[in-house]
């Protein structure tokens, strides 16, 4: 068989693969439709802020809650020493009296 | 017709003869170009992914929170403001909300307490979410002992534990109620951690924020929006671990796109020069380079982009989990509903593939256009 047969039906291979993924994407996302109510069902009863993504310190673990002036929070010139504070970026714009 | 693609099939051909040549040296250069690929393509599938799943979920969240600020800090807010603010017009209602944060000492681990006064649960009893009961291997009828402001430890009755689904919002929670959390921390009478207020129409909300900052100097009012914003520039590309990531990454692309753009070997000009010598034309040694390009850059790109959406979305982007973990005891297990954004994967092609055909075709040409005898003594 050609080399370019070959690497043509590798290249087809890897089209089929990622459009298979664009279905798959598509198939999860319609059965995490019942997932994704519950858990807004569940936000909205506790009036819940912020996803559990980092529950090592209380600026990573709420965020949206979180000081903007205060970045590091622990107390004056404290270090940033959680990882997660490296990942998660400062809440945005706060409406605070001047 | 046929005849110019048997052409480009025998150039292609010839190309990927001259590849297998140097399999070594092409095999790695695939390899660090796949991973490059791949490292990139998992931050965006697990980035979208998340920012997806925040909108979707925090869609449930209140329109509005007012936080009470003492010396630059939040502090209980005296639950006396809801009538003023449930006064102003358009808001439809204000209600006190109770939570906080629970250290548990034995496992180190950082539970989020709330409470609720909707019935739910019973008296010492709570709802815990499955990254608690996993932690502390609870299960439902279990004890869950809380150690109060004194110290002393109280008992509460596991009544349930939230499906594993809700990991992504609840795996951190014990939810009780409200009178059992202000007995457990001995919580002032007349306040609230915050208040949550709900608006009639939703176009109002800046406004009635603007007037509630105005009317209690002394709080913070926080939109729905702002929360939502929070997410969508949560793992920001400016953000400190991100960047890094990224500007290794880009720095390896950019280290062997240059390794490929200062020149060829002296074997690849004597092939060069030979092909020329036995009658190819410089745009036929050209389209042969672009075609090495092609071979590798194509292959490395669909190659990443395919095993990155298995990383993230099949392996629930296990690569990542110790950066996200970083010294977290309790680390929610979840998976992630895939987001494929067409756009931002055609701005990966054209910058991944895009330079590095370029960088094979640059020495090439100037190769191509030499004497053949010269490219050949060389």
């Amino acid at each position: 068989m050609r080399n370019s047969t070959l690497f043509l039906t590798l290249i087809c291979c890897q089209l089929l693969i990622c459009a298979s993924f664009v279905l798959h994407a598509r198939v999860s996302r319609a059965s995490a439709g019942a997932r994704l109510a519950s858990n807004r069902e569940l936000v909205r009863r506790l009036e819940l802020t912020d996803l559990c993504l980092f529950t090592e310190a209380r600026y990573t673990r709420h965020p949206a809650m979180a000081d903007r002036h205060a970045a590091f929070q622990d107390h004056p010139m404290a270090l940033e020493h959680f990882p997660s504070g490296s990942l998660v970026t400062p809440p945005d714009f706060r409406r605070e009296a001047p | 017709m046929n005849r110019c693609i048997e052409r480009h099939r025998n150039i292609l051909d010839f190309a990927l003869s001259s590849l297998l040549r140097r399999k070594g040296k092409n095999l790695s250069l695939l390899s660090v170009y796949t991973l490059i690929v791949f490292i990139i393509a998992s931050i965006v599938f697990f980035t979208q992914a998340l920012k997806r799943e925040a909108a979707l979920v925090l869609d449930g969240a209140p329109d509005l929170v007012v936080q009470r600020m003492v010396a630059g800090r939040h502090d209980p807010i005296p639950i006396a403001y809801r009538e003023r603010i449930a006064a102003i017009r358009g808001v439809s209602e204000v209600r006190p909300r109770f939570w906080g944060y629970y250290y548990e000492a034995v496992t180190g681990a950082n539970f989020t307490l709330v409470a609720s006064n909707d019935g739910q649960p019973s008296v010492k009893s709570v709802f815990i979410g499955s990254g608690v009961a996993r932690n502390s291997s609870l299960t439902e009828g279990d004890f869950l002992p809380l150690r109060d402001v004194k110290g002393t430890p109280v008992l509460f009755t596991v009544g349930k534990v939230f499906p594993s689904a809700s990991e992504l919002v609840a795996a951190d929670l014990i939810q009780m109620r409200e009178d059992d959390f202000r007995t457990l921390f001995d919580f002032p009478t007349g306040r609230a951690t915050d208040l949550t207020v709900s608006i009639r129409n939703k176009g109002e909300v800046k406004t009635i924020a603007a007037k509630i900052a105005q009317q209690f100097p002394d709080t913070r009012p926080i939109l729905k929006s702002e929360m939502l914003r929070t997410y969508d520039s949560v793992f920001d590309w400016r953000g400190g671990m991100v960047i890094v990531i990224l500007s290794v990454a880009v720095l390896s692309f950019i280290i062997f796109a240059w390794d490929k753009a200062t020149g060829l070997s002296a074997e690849e000009r004597k092939e060069i020069g030979i092909l020329k010598s036995i009658g190819w034309e410089t745009g036929d040694v050209l389209l042969m380079k672009s075609f090495e390009g092609v071979v590798i850059s194509l292959t490395a790109y669909l190659a990443g982009v395919s095993l990155a959406y298995a990383h993230v979305f099949f392996f629930s982007a296990s690569l990542f989990e110790h950066t996200l973990k970083g010294w977290s005891v309790l680390y929610p297990q979840f998976r992630l509903a895939p987001v494929v954004d067409p756009y931002l994967f055609c701005v990966l092609f054209f910058l991944t593939v895009g330079p590095y055909i370029v960088a094979t075709i640059v020495p090439s040409w100037l190769a191509a256009t030499v004497d053949p005898d010269a490219a050949m003594r060389s």
